[in-house]
């Protein structure tokens, strides 16, 4: 029966406003929330659905992090994922989205799930290469930014957010998807549930257990707040501001 | 000969060429020392590729026709823009749907690492791009000796203008192309108004416009401006317009001259969207709202009775 592999990375919670260290050497983590990155929620949330109508059987849910990153995947087992696997890597280390990809290729080899689905760019590097990056490393199908996913026997339609439009592309399995803001809306977490996590697995490997040398290649030499828009004006009517927009040539 | 080979990897549809390639020359034309190549894969790139020929600073466009190109899909332009990459030190696209789909499937393929959404070029190995949804901007170095991919942060860079003449060389690249991947269809929102993308007036509805029927009062002022019409994630979440219109870090990043928000509130994720517009105007019934703090021209009321006496009297 089919397995679906579901990818999550720990990220700082999207409701905290992050702050720059002064000397613009990172963005200051400590002492902050952090959570699922909320694409990969939608994600684990739609493969928890294709299990529960029974297109699949078992829903593996895998990180790439510290070792606080089981945090993120007990939360992922309390919303109903089978089992977990952290591929721990050192504190503070920069595993860059081709890393990610060779080390999910690696998991994708193992574990020989139909479905590989993850979020279309996580929220703190706004990459969005992952997905994609394992799709061409595996030499599989890729269909970004869904917002629907329809299973049939061994195909999957899907419906993707373009610039345009939705297009809807047909794609073989295995396949990787990654999604967008509209698939699903994540289901929250029960008390029960995150007791009934506790005794889920959660195995832990190594990059060098799954035979992946992390690299990096891509150096950030400075951090910068972006640049701040000059406080405006207030106006007090509608006369005012049509006044405004002639005086700068705008209308 | 140049130090620096760039190819672009133009996006088109319908037989026109995407502004988001002339954006992505400028930004090419940026990298000292550079040679400008285009590629456009299509069925046909006959005009497409004469369009490309004509930007400015664009040296060669590369016309790749083959049946299996009539739609752009990932999985299988992937693989023939890694073989043309040979030669090539930069491999470009557009941080559009398009760019961001396709790139990465090219950077793995070339076994390099790929910078999203660059905003400025430092040198031809150094760039600056936004992380957090643009709360921070980082500068990034990639090694000399390594192949560099990148999506260009369209708003952050003017279109480059027509005037060039550069060579058109159909090519025929030999490669095995999957057909694991099946285009289908596209439903586009089809509108007579201006692509929100390129508009130079943008005005935008958020919840507070309270239906699809609401909108109407945009509309009618944008056809008033020539705008294009957007939107805010919560309004598109309430379904009161389609996801194309959506403007905001998951949506369409936008640097408008004029960009009117009416009824949004300013989540942080819509203002990463419009930080490029040049001017901003926000009308709001919530003088609070954060929408405020980055707008030039401020205006507090029912938006109602504003938005229609703003169209009466541009009249």
């Amino acid at each position: 029966m089919a397995k679906i592999l579901v990818a999550i990375k720990r990220v700082v919670d999207y409701n905290v406003r992050i702050r720059l260290k002064p000397d613009g050497s990172g963005v200051a983590t400590e002492g902050v929330k952090l959570s699922i990155n909320p694409f990969d929620e939608i994600a684990l949330e739609e493969a928890l659905r294709m299990r529960d109508r029974g297109a699949a059987e078992e829903v593996i849910v895998a990180s790439i992090g510290p070792a606080e990153t089981q945090q993120q995947l007990r939360t992922a087992l309390a919303m109903g994922a089978d089992r977990a696997v952290l591929v721990q890597a050192d504190a503070g280390a920069v595993v860059e989205p081709l890393t990610a990809a060779r080390t999910l290729l690696a998991l994708v080899e193992r574990e020989k799930p139909q479905i590989v689905i993850l979020g279309k760019q996580a929220i703190d590097d706004d990459n969005n290469q992952t997905g994609q990056m394992l799709a061409a490393l595996w030499d599989r199908p890729q269909a970004t930014f869904a917002s629907t996913i329809e299973l049939k026997d061994d195909k999957a339609t899907v419906r993707r957010e373009v610039d345009t439009g939705l297009e809807t592309l047909e794609v073989d399995l295995p396949a990787v998807f990654t999604t967008d803001l509209r698939l699903n809306e994540p289901r929250y977490v029960k008390l029960p549930d995150i007791m009934k996590a506790k005794k889920k697995p959660l195995e832990t490997v190594t990059f060098t257990d799954l035979g992946v040398t992390p690299k990096q290649q891509v150096e950030v030499s400075h951090y910068e707040p972006p640049p701040v828009r000059q406080k405006g004006v207030m106006v007090k009517d509608v006369a005012e501001l049509v006044g405004a927009l002639k005086k700068r040539g705008l209308v | 000969m140049a130090a620096n080979k760039i190819l672009i990897v133009a996006e088109h549809a319908g037989g026109a060429l995407n502004p988001s390639t002339a954006k992505c020359v400028t930004c090419a034309r940026a990298i000292e020392d550079g040679e400008i190549t285009v590629a456009v894969f299509a069925t046909d790139g006959s005009s497409v590729a004469a369009q490309a020929a004509a930007l400015q600073g664009v040296t060669q466009v590369l016309q790749i026709d083959n049946a299996a190109n009539g739609h752009p899909l990932a999985a299988v332009l992937a693989p023939q823009i890694a073989a043309l990459a040979d030669g090539f030190t930069h491999v470009f696209g557009p941080s559009t749907t398009f760019g961001k789909d396709l790139m990465p499937r090219v950077a793995a393929l070339i076994d390099t690492p790929q910078l999203s959404d660059i905003m400025a070029v430092e040198s031809a190995h150094c760039f600056r791009r936004p992380i957090y949804a643009g709360n921070a901007i980082i500068t990034v170095k990639v090694p000399a000796d390594l192949k560099i991919v990148a999506t260009v942060r369209t708003a952050s860079f003017e279109a480059v203008a027509d005037g060039g003449a550069a060579s058109v060389e159909k090519r025929d690249v030999q490669v095995d192309l999957p057909t694991h991947t099946r285009f289908v269809e596209i439903s586009a929102a089809s509108s007579d108004r201006p692509d929100l993308q390129t508009a130079r007036t943008v005005v935008s509805g958020g919840r507070a416009l309270g239906s699809a029927d609401g909108f109407r009062i945009l509309y009618s002022l944008a056809e008033k401006l020539g705008a294009a019409v957007g939107a805010s994630r919560a309004a598109v979440d309430a379904g009161y317009v389609p996801n194309d219109m959506q403007v905001g870090q998951t949506g369409k990043i936008i640097s408008p001259e004029l960009y009117i928000a009416v009824g949004i509130s300013g989540a942080i994720q819509h203002l990463t969207g419009i930080k490029d517009a040049r001017t901003i105007v926000a009308i709001n019934k919530d003088a609070e709202a954060p929408i405020f703090e980055v707008a030039d021209i401020g205006l507090v009321g029912d938006l109602f009775a504003l938005v229609p006496e703003l169209e009466k009297q541009l009249a």
